[in-house]
């Protein structure tokens, strides 16, 4: 069966935001929302479950931190512990304090890059991917809501989004 | 309008009279001549067969050598020139009669300075938060304004301990020593008894001059109707914050430095400075949450806790980055003149040295890095009463090591002077919230303040 999503677009975030409001109470469904720039809580207006991006990115630390001290601990301490300019490398403790700044970059080194790494797999952002832009003026200055009509009566819907304050309302019909 | 209540009044004028008992006590039962102190080691060395103490009477028998390498530590520690191999014995003892009637001042010190600089730390706080036009704090100004009121107080008291507890701090008054002292000699120029008690004047005026002006405009902007008060308090707070960094410095160096005039570390100031920040904020932290728990805070929501807490865990980590940094680089240069002051540390204080880190560091970041915990009230209240724990341990090893070196001991003495500073401090805080209304009518950026939401 074919689905049919409107579009509404908006000019103005305030807009957007009261808009959603109403569509949640009307319970509609919101399929997506385009805006040119982040919109302070819209997530929280939508019912966006909360990023876990930040929980990863302290478990990449601690994977980081792990593979420093790992990492000195088998070349400085295990293989081959020289005596380098009198630094005691006998075990690993007593020569911890000239490992820190390696232990600390590297926790931070894998916690940004691998969280970076994760956003863009979660949401699936590579080079050459194809842009899902379903309106180009979304990136300058319009937002727009998608909205799931496909078990609802368009014209009802429509006139529902018309005062809500949209200002162009487009049918779409995926086939 | 808050009122100190009489139960806190009471807590805390007991607390005051506990701890001064236990340092009228502290001061008596310090051994007077050669002889108590024997009989006092002597009877520590039975009863408890530590090293230390046994070193120590085995050097009052004469046998020297063997506990010669513990010795020069120590003495590096009082900043003095080794002594020849003859008068050993005796100006050993000599010296540890000094380090133990140093305990109680040291004792005494410590306290009166960890809540000092929890007054002085929120002043900082405050200047910043107006130079800065900060949107989300005004709602505490009153709060901080309380918590300041200690200062006067405080500092009065630190000040007349640093001006008289003389030789038992300052080895560089000691005009024997500076005599066969190159290096003593050498800093003379600003190590000297008159400039060093200017010093200590200019600051305390200067500190509490800036309190007694932002208090009294920041009452007048509650009455008045132009933003006069509130221009004239941004105009104070950019100049005592440039007073502030200078006389930190010379502060640090005056009184906590040159108790080991023979170590400079370039750090040093910064370091207790990041002490005293870290402190202070956690205690406006805990005021505004007992504060507000009481029902005399309803504009202050979780959002402001969530910024304090905040601060805590940033100023933390600060702390760490300075403790590390000066330890880091003694450590890996070993230069001998430098790494005297960790040894002492590492040796004679080994678990409270590295105890610390884990109080200050590890326990906050791992306690308010969820954004989540940094909202419960009981969850900011632990990692507060950590970190404070952990910065009068701090302050304990900028003292005590220098002064008494390996003749420590944290009993009623030292017990006695954090209850009675802690009374004190309850009692002139309490008073200090009690004065004006906690809600600071007037300030420009309260309706944002009182809005704000993270």
């Amino acid at each position: 069966m074919a689905s049919k999503t409107i579009h509404a677009i908006y000019n103005d975030d305030d807009l957007l935001l009261h808009a959603v409001k109403q569509v949640r109470e009307a319970r509609y469904h919101i399929g997506e929302i385009y805006t040119p720039f982040p919109v302070h809580g819209l997530d929280k207006a939508i019912g966006e479950a909360p990023t876990r991006l930040a929980i990863t990115s302290f478990l990449y630390g601690i994977t980081g931190l792990s593979v420093a001290v790992l990492m000195m601990n088998f070349m400085m301490v295990q293989d081959w512990p020289q005596d380098i300019g009198g630094k005691p490398s006998f075990s690993f403790i007593t020569n911890m304090p000239s490992f820190v700044p390696i232990m600390f970059e590297l926790t931070v080194f894998f916690a940004a890059h691998l969280m970076v790494i994760t956003f863009y797999m979660r949401s699936r952002l590579a080079p050459f991917k194809k842009a899902e832009n379903p309106d180009p003026r979304t990136t300058d200055d319009m937002f727009l809501m998608e909205i799931d009509a496909t078990n609802h009566n368009v014209d009802d819907l429509s006139k529902f989004l018309y005062d809500t304050g949209a200002a162009e309302i487009k049918l779409i019909d995926n086939k | 309008m808050y009122t100190l209540s009489s139960k806190l009044k009471l807590t805390a004028i007991i607390l005051i009279v506990v701890g001064a008992i236990g340092l009228v006590y502290g001061f008596i039962s310090t051994p007077s001549n050669e002889e108590e102190l024997k009989e006092l080691l002597a009877a520590d060395a039975h009863g408890e067969h530590d090293s230390n103490q046994v070193d120590a009477t085995v050097e009052v028998e004469g046998h020297g050598s063997a506990s010669d390498a513990h010795h020069d530590e120590s003495s590096e520690a009082h900043g003095e020139t080794a002594h020849g191999e003859g008068e050993h014995g005796d100006s050993h003892m000599e010296h540890v009669l000094h380090q133990f009637q140093t305990k109680p001042w040291s004792a005494l010190f410590v306290s009166a300075f960890f809540f000092f600089m929890i007054a002085l730390g929120a002043l900082v706080f405050y200047a910043i938060q107006y130079v800065a036009q900060a949107g989300w704090s005004p709602v505490l100004f009153r709060v901080i304004e309380g918590i300041t009121n200690y200062l006067l107080p405080g500092s009065i008291i630190v000040v007349l301990i640093v001006i008289f507890a003389g030789t038992h701090f300052y080895p560089w008054q000691n005009h024997e020593l500076v005599e066969e002292d190159v290096i003593l000699q050498g800093k003379s120029g600003y190590l000297n008894f008159p400039f060093f008690v200017i010093r200590a004047i200019i600051y305390l005026i200067g500190w509490n001059l800036y309190r007694f002006i932002a208090t009294r405009n920041s009452v007048a902007q509650a009455t008045g109707s132009s933003l006069t008060p509130y221009k004239k308090n941004f105009k104070a707070s950019v100049f005592f914050l440039l007073f502030f960094v200078v006389t930190e410095t010379t502060m640090a160096w005056d009184w906590f430095m040159s108790m080991t005039p023979h170590w400079y570390s370039t750090l040093f100031a910064w370091y207790v400075f990041a002490s005293v920040f870290v402190s202070a904020i956690t205690v406006i932290a805990l005021v505004t949450m007992f504060l507000k728990k009481a029902g005399h805070l309803e504009f202050v929501n979780d959002s402001h806790l969530h910024d304090l807490a905040k601060f805590m865990f940033a100023f933390s980590v600060f702390w760490t980055y300075l403790w590390f940094g000066q330890f880091l680089l003694i450590w890996y240069a070993n230069i001998p003149e430098e790494v005297t002051y960790f040894i002492i540390r590492i040796e004679e204080y080994n678990l409270l040295f590295f105890g610390m880190i884990a109080l200050n560091f590890i326990f906050p970041i791992l306690m308010l890095i969820n954004s989540d915990y940094k909202r419960i009230p009981w969850f900011v209240i632990m990692a507060g009463v950590v970190i404070l724990v952990g910065h009068y341990i701090d302050i304990f090893l900028l003292v005590m090591p220098s002064t008494v070196g390996p003749y420590w001991s944290f009993g009623i003495t030292e017990i006695a002077g954090i209850l009675f500073f802690l009374g004190l401090f309850i009692f002139f805080v309490g008073t200090g919230l009690g004065k004006e209304s906690l809600y600071p009518k007037g300030n420009p950026f309260l309706k944002e303040s009182e809005n704000y939401h993270y």
